[in-house]
């Protein structure tokens, strides 16, 4: 399985994980560490950054975790940037994503506001993994405002429900000049898989390991599918369906000069 | 990434052997693939594929008309000037053939706008050749303001110019930038454009690059057929198309396959391409993408024209003249290169209807800028 990069780093996992609905701090420890995971989000506003025994952020203390801070509870741009210069400095880190969803019903991401804060925020240096819907030219406005990565949506934030925007995916991953993480939606090592065969080169998932009955194992489990996933589509899958068949000959012509 | 640093990693050789190396199997699978990659398009234009060619044309065919429907796009030639300060070994109007030279004034370019515009026409494409003192930006602009209110849709194919000469004909009416590589073989680039601008391969490499940052709204892109290994030479193209569709991705695009035609002056060619060839070469491009304008030109013949027009053409141009002042006078003296199908607009427009398909004189709007 290649390595993937992002901005400067390189991870060797193509699973990322998040970090809420957990049952305690430990178990949610042992998870992410069976899932192998390099990335792990977390969500600014759950974390008590003043203290060392926060129980996040002490569970999260293993040199393989790369933090990815979030700017989830913002709902729009102004608020996004302010958070964000927060997690940095408390975090220290310039690597965000990106969250703008001022609908408290379906989390579902604001593309203006996310726009425009992804523009500023790389100005300000920061490395943007913005969550957006599987928006192909949301996708492309991002990628020219300079954005490290897309994560576009597989279908509403833990709904469980899988790549329910599949058609879109498709058409951002064949067209995107950055990185494709396949964020919220993915209720199943099985969902995982399928994007990683689709071509994303990396899913997030958090929900469906931390509400499972048990956690440690369902992080193996999406382990496996997403190193399954990648490498069947680094190995290049066996076509589907069947060729056309014309009813009369369209080369036929060439024969007869 | 710009696309020279793209291009600066590959090895033409290297390149070519992977497409002669490519087998029936490598060939099947692209065909089966619901979307293919650079590797399919290799082995849809290698030698493998060419049993292929029915099951390739079939699914071209099907590919075209879900996307375009059944139309074909008209468009005509307008030579503005036979000027030229290149020396190119394939064409008429090099420095070093000594025929008279010649560039339309404001008066008879709207002779030659009047001839064109009784044919039916609606999409224009400007054509000189490369004489930037007298045929330069100014010369365009003022093509360009004479021109407009007669056409919704203009082309130019000139040489290639800065960025901002290009952001200065834009809002003038120019859609769409027709500039072809020519050959993606550096050194041959090198023989074939001895001397003059067009000489710096980089500089014209990088004109889709500069088009694209301009925003001009379609580029067209080709290789002369007949310089070099043309499977090798269709692969750069494939591969320049793929990275301008994913850098400039609000931009169109169209890709031309000239064949090298007679002309006064005379390069035969290096290498000769079949119409069999030329067929598996235009099914290949659509397959690969199913966007992607393909436009076929008078330079083949009759025969071969009323059959691509169902294999995944998209547009074609009909009663060209490649002499400057060629529509009003009716002379054929100055002309580029000698052109195939001889007729008329009304005969094509016959023949697209009798092959089924609708033809397309308007696709664009001056409100659209
Ligand atoms: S191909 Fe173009 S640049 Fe070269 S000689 Fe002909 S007109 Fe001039």
């Amino acid at each position: 399985m290649t390595p993937l990069t992002i901005a400067d780093k390189i991870f060797h996992s193509r699973l990322f994980t998040g970090t809420g609905k957990f049952s305690s701090g430990q178990q949610m420890e042992e998870a992410l560490l069976a899932s192998g995971s390099g990335l792990v989000t977390i969500a600014l506003k759950r974390v008590d950054v003043q203290n060392e025994q926060d129980d996040i952020l002490s569970h999260l203390a293993h040199p393989q975790f790369n933090l990815l801070p979030n700017t989830s509870g913002v709902r729009n741009a102004k608020e996004a940037v302010f958070a964000a210069q927060l997690a940095r400095e408390a975090l220290e880190t310039n690597w965000l994503k990106l969250e703008i969803h001022p609908d408290p019903k379906y989390l579902l991401p604001d593309p203006i506001e996310t726009l425009k804060a992804a523009e500023e925020l790389v100005k300000l240096g920061f490395v943007v993994l913005p969550y957006i819907h599987a928006d192909p030219v949301l996708c492309k406005r991002l990628e020219e405002v300079g954005v490290a990565a897309v994560m576009p949506l597989g279908s509403p934030i833990g709904s469980n429900n899988g790549l329910q925007t599949r058609a879109f995916l498709e058409i951002i991953i064949q067209q995107s000049t950055v990185p494709v993480v396949v964020d919220a939606g993915i209720g199943a090592p099985s969902h995982a898989a399928e994007a990683m065969e689709l071509g994303a080169d990396a899913v997030l998932v958090n929900t469906a390991i931390a509400v499972s009955q048990q956690p440690v194992q369902m992080a193996k489990a999406f382990k496996m599918a997403v190193e399954a996933g990648r490498m069947a589509y680094e190995a290049k899958l066996a076509p589907v369906g069947i060729t056309a068949h014309a009813s009369s000959p369209l080369t036929a012509f060439l024969d007869e000069l | 990434m710009s696309f020279i640093k793209i291009f600066n990693q590959l090895n033409w050789d290297e390149i070519k052997e992977s497409i002669y190396a490519k087998t029936a199997s490598d060939v099947e699978r692209a065909l089966m693939h619901p979307v293919r990659s650079l590797e399919d398009f290799k082995a849809l234009i290698s030698p493998a594929a060419a049993p292929y060619l029915e099951q390739m044309a079939a699914l071209s065919q099907r590919l075209t008309q879900k996307r375009f429907g059944k139309t074909i796009q008209l468009y005509l030639p307008l030579y503005l000037s036979n000027e030229c300060q290149n020396i190119c070994t394939y064409c008429g109007f090099s420095l070093d053939n000594p025929t008279p030279r010649t560039t339309l004034t404001p008066e008879q370019i709207l002779k030659e706008v009047e001839v064109i515009k009784s044919y039916g026409y609606d999409h224009v494409l400007l054509v000189t050749g490369e004489a930037n003192k007298t045929v330069g930006v100014d010369y365009f602009k003022e093509v360009l303001q004479l021109i407009r209110p007669y056409f919704s849709h203009i082309s130019m194919e000139v040489q290639p110019l800065d960025r901002q000469e290009y952001e200065q004909l834009i809002p003038l009416g120019l859609n769409t930038v027709l500039v072809y590589q020519e050959t993606y073989h550096q050194e041959d680039y090198k023989k074939h454009h001895p001397k003059g601008k067009k000489s710096n391969f980089a500089y014209r490499l990088e004109t889709p690059d500069r088009l694209g940052k301009a925003g001009v709204h379609k580029i067209g892109l080709g290789v002369l057929i007949g310089l070099e290994d043309w499977r090798t030479d269709s692969f750069f193209t494939a591969l320049h198309l793929q990275y301008l569709e994913r850098t400039y991705w609000q931009t169109k695009y169209s890709i031309s396959f000239p064949r090298l035609r007679p002309f006064s002056g005379g390069l035969a060619p290096k290498v000769d391409m079949s119409d069999r060839e030329l067929v598996q070469l235009i099914c290949a491009y659509r397959i690969f993408n199913e966007e992607v304008e393909l436009s076929l030109s008078t330079r083949e013949s009759q025969h071969f024209r009323n059959n691509v027009v169902r294999l995944g053409i998209t547009s074609i141009s009909a009663g060209s003249k490649t002499d400057p002042g060629g529509y009003a006078s009716g002379q054929q003296a100055l002309e580029q290169f000698e052109i195939s199908d001889e007729r008329r607009p009304t005969e094509i427009v016959q023949m697209i209807r009798n092959q089924g398909y609708d033809a397309i004189w308007k696709d664009w709007d001056n409100v659209l800028g």
